[in-house]
């Protein structure tokens, strides 16, 4: 669909803009010592870290990619809410307070904090800024997504805004101002993510949603069939001349479209072997010559509708209901039939034409799983399919405590105690606005809101039906939510070259002042960096490299950490292993995928050796396995043992850690 | 390279294991009731769809998993700050019984 700027939205963006570069002017002073650029001081109120990590946590991929998942497929969508809250609970109970007493600045310092051990310092370095960056390359490609419908400036000039302001915020004033701007995007984020749904109840559901008045709701035609032979098909309605037809097998089933021109303007059309009908379909034509058209006209002309609604409330149709309260918002959805769409890709010499067409399903199926993750048998769920299902709730479980970006918002605390209550306010935070994504995901689903083309945008969409204002609030708050995590990943990544690499891995000498230059020069080239990936990637769908950084983290640096902090026998050389395994078994995998193999690659007609897409399944506990084989191999000898045995991080770490090096 | 941790502040070593302690029981508990909904997803995947009232067992239990998590952090920090309290008490108790003794 087409998107145009609104002055709104400009306004209000600018606002943001200026408000986060005053911050990030305001807080420079804060920054000119190493712990006041790399931790903020360690002054952070642990009720502001407590937004703060709200902040930097609820990335584009929670509030777009999960909210557009569950407009699209329902309740599967929301099992990465789930999942991603629950990772929560291993930061609270396991890691919050230790990590705090461990490091200073960054993960590494954490793990390494009882070895003192250089292949410690690089691989947790290395594996910092590899999670970072498959983290990156989604918020920055999202960046350039959004500043299209929010400012109309192409994708690259978004890249390159974000790239520039989070290098401003990072390099000015490190982890003050970024934790700032990431209160400020969370407290926003959970304010107007509440009111957006709370202005959904207040609206109701309805067969014909026709966004406050504002967009007329398009009625999809059918056609009577007269007959069908294997060669053609006759139908009723003599206005139209029937074109090509195609016949394509899918999921043990037949479907059939057909392509009819009215006055010269082509469609294309399911057919409906039940119903004896053709059923109005939407679709995307990419010609071979670069052209594309949008059911048939183009992007100008605005032919491709927002869809989704609910069929029939409680059997009937047309129907409407009242002000709905958080029970009933599913009580109706499920007692009624919601009208989906399912995408099928036709392609001929010419043209490759992105077919949705309309599949209707009730609505109690929308509201439990399996749409994406195929897990009942008579569904076509296999082994692997299971297998990824369970794979990603581990990544999804297990990753959260092991970002390096989450990490280093503990050291920003002034104590363990303040570490474990900033946690406390993020579940808080974190577990209102996820609950709040099924309502908003189901209410775009059933509000006629929904750019097939572009689900991402369904929650600023759903925004965008209660009123240009709403959606030029909401459209700035998803890029800051953009600016909020790419801000925390940068200020990641510059810890892991210039205080890990350089100051503690390679040993150059340097002075407090000359550490943080180095950590300002070291966030101006990652963002270079991650500027040139956004406007690399920009094609290719990179949703899902958020859960692979969650699988890459939960294999490379979880069972370090955990192991560190409750096996007296870990040894450096054990971490060493299980970074290193985790990391290139968890990559290995991802590599090998079917996944990659369709969406990376571009080969989906070849087989991939490896069926299930998300590696913690196995990564994970063979890093494990790795630490305990390598740590048992590698004891050191009696009086080093006891030694490092007193270290140990149930013990309150500042005496022992100034102890060791 | 010497380096200890941004902040400094003193920590009873044995408060700091008895929440390491009930930290994990916790987490082993909220463990076993997310395996409990990755498993009932996986073997019977239609039982997601039980009716209850307006809801069924998919949403129950995937907003239960949030909300289990925030009562158990509610009650994990009323824990520790119990803990710091007492330890904290003890302290003073056994600074004023040394002050005393040394008069």
């Amino acid at each position: 669909m087409k998107y145009t700027a609104s002055v709104w939205a400009i306004i209000i963006f600018v606002i943001f803009v200026a408000v986060v570069l005053y911050i990030s002017y305001y807080f420079a002073n804060r920054a000119k010592t190493s712990s006041g650029y790399f931790a903020a001081g360690g002054r952070i109120h642990w009720a502001v870290n407590g937004i703060a990590f709200s902040g930097d946590y609820l990335s584009a991929a929670s509030f777009l990619g999960i909210c557009g998942m569950i407009a699209v497929a329902g309740f599967d969508g929301f099992l990465y809410s789930i999942g991603y809250l629950a990772g929560w609970i291993v930061a609270l109970f396991v890691v919050a307070e230790p990590i705090k007493r461990l490091g200073k600045y960054t993960f590494t310092d954490a793990v390494d904090a009882k070895y003192n051990n250089r292949g410690i310092k690089l691989m947790a370095a290395v594996s910092t800024l590899i999670v970072s960056v498959f983290y990156l390359i989604p918020q920055m490609v999202g960046a350039g997504s959004l500043v299209t419908p929010l400012l109309g400036l192409p994708h690259w000039a978004g890249v390159l805004i974000v790239g520039s302001i989070v290098i401003v915020i990072v390099a000015t004033a490190g982890m003050a101002s970024t934790t700032y701007v990431q209160f400020i995007k969370g407290a926003l984020l959970l304010g107007f993510s509440l009111a957006l749904v709370i202005t959904l109840f207040s609206r109701g559901f309805s067969t014909s949603p026709d966004q406050g008045g504002n967009v007329p709701y398009h009625d999809f035609k059918t056609i009577q069939v007269q007959s069908v032979t294997e060669e053609s098909i006759a139908i009723a309605d003599g206005a139209y001349s029937v074109g090509q037809q195609w016949k394509i097998n899918k999921n043990g089933g037949e479907l059939s479209f057909v392509e009819l021109s009215k006055n010269n303007v082509d469609s294309i059309w399911k057919y409906n072997k039940d119903k004896s009908i053709l059923e109005e379909t939407l679709f995307v034509t990419n010609f071979t010559d670069g052209r594309t058209l949008y059911n048939g006209g183009t992007i100008d002309e605005e032919k491709f509708y927002q869809v989704g609604n609910l069929l029939d409330i409680d059997g009937k149709s047309p129907a409407k209901t009242g002000t709905l309260d958080p029970l009933s918002f599913f009580g109706v959805i499920k007692k009624s039939d919601v009208l989906l769409w399912s995408k099928q890709i036709i392609s001929d010499d010419s043209r490759s034409i992105t077919v949705y067409y309309q599949n209707p399903t009730a609505g109690s199926e929308i509201l439990k799983p399996g749409r994406i993750y195929k897990l009942d048998t008579l569904k076509g769920a296999t082994i692997f399919t299971r297998l990824d299902f369970i794979s990603l709730m581990i990544a999804l479980f297990f990753g959260t405590a092991a970002l390096p970006h989450i990490l280093i918002r503990y050291y920003t605390v002034p104590s363990p105690i303040a570490a474990r209550k900033s946690t406390i306010v993020a579940i808080a935070g974190i577990g209102l606005f996820y609950i709040l994504t099924l309502y908003m995901g189901l209410g775009a689903m059933t509000n006629g809101v929904i750019d097939l083309t572009n689900d991402n945008m369904s929650a600023p969409l759903l925004a965008r039906s209660f009123g240009i204002i709403f959606f030029s609030i909401i459209s700035a708050i998803a890029f800051a939510t953009v600016l909020g995590t790419v801000s925390g990943l940068i200020c990641a990544s510059s810890g892991a070259v210039a205080h890990d690499i350089m100051d503690r891995f390679i040993g150059i000498k340097m002075t407090d002042r000359k550490k943080v230059f180095s950590g300002k020069i070291a966030s101006i080239v990652v963002g270079v960096i991650a500027m040139i990936l956004g406007i690399v990637f920009k094609n290719m769908n990179v949703s899902y490299l958020v859960g692979w950084a969650f699988a890459v983290a939960a294999s490379a640096n979880l069972p370090a950490i955990l192991m560190i902090l409750f096996w007296k026998k870990t040894t450096a050389k054990g971490v060493v292993a299980s970074i290193s395994v985790g990391l290139v078994s968890a990559l290995a995998l991802i590599l090998l995928s079917q996944k990659t193999f369709n969406e990376v690659y571009n080969i989906p007609n070849v087989i991939a050796p490896i069926q299930i897409n998300n590696p913690a399944i196995f990564s994970v506990p063979l890093s494990f396995l790795v630490l305990i084989i390598v740590s048992l191999f590698t004891q050191p000898k009696k009086a080093a043992e006891a030694e490092i045995a007193g270290m140990a991080v149930s013990q309150p770490g500042p005496v022992a850690i100034e102890e060791k090096e | 390279m010497s380096h200890g941790p941004a902040t400094e502040w003193k920590e009873d070593e044995k408060a700091s294991r008895s929440k390491a302690k009930i930290g994990l029981w916790m987490f082993a508990g909220y463990t076993i009731v997310y395996s409990i909904f990755i498993v009932i997803n996986v073997v019977n995947p239609n039982l997601m769809g039980l009716n209850m009232g307006m809801l069924n067992l998919a949403i129950v239990f995937g907003f239960g998993l949030i909300f289990l998590a925030l009562i158990l952090a509610l009650i994990y920090n009323a824990v520790c700050g119990y803990i710091e309290e007492k330890t904290l008490r003890i302290e003073k108790l056994a600074k004023k019984h040394s002050g005393e003794g040394a008069k």
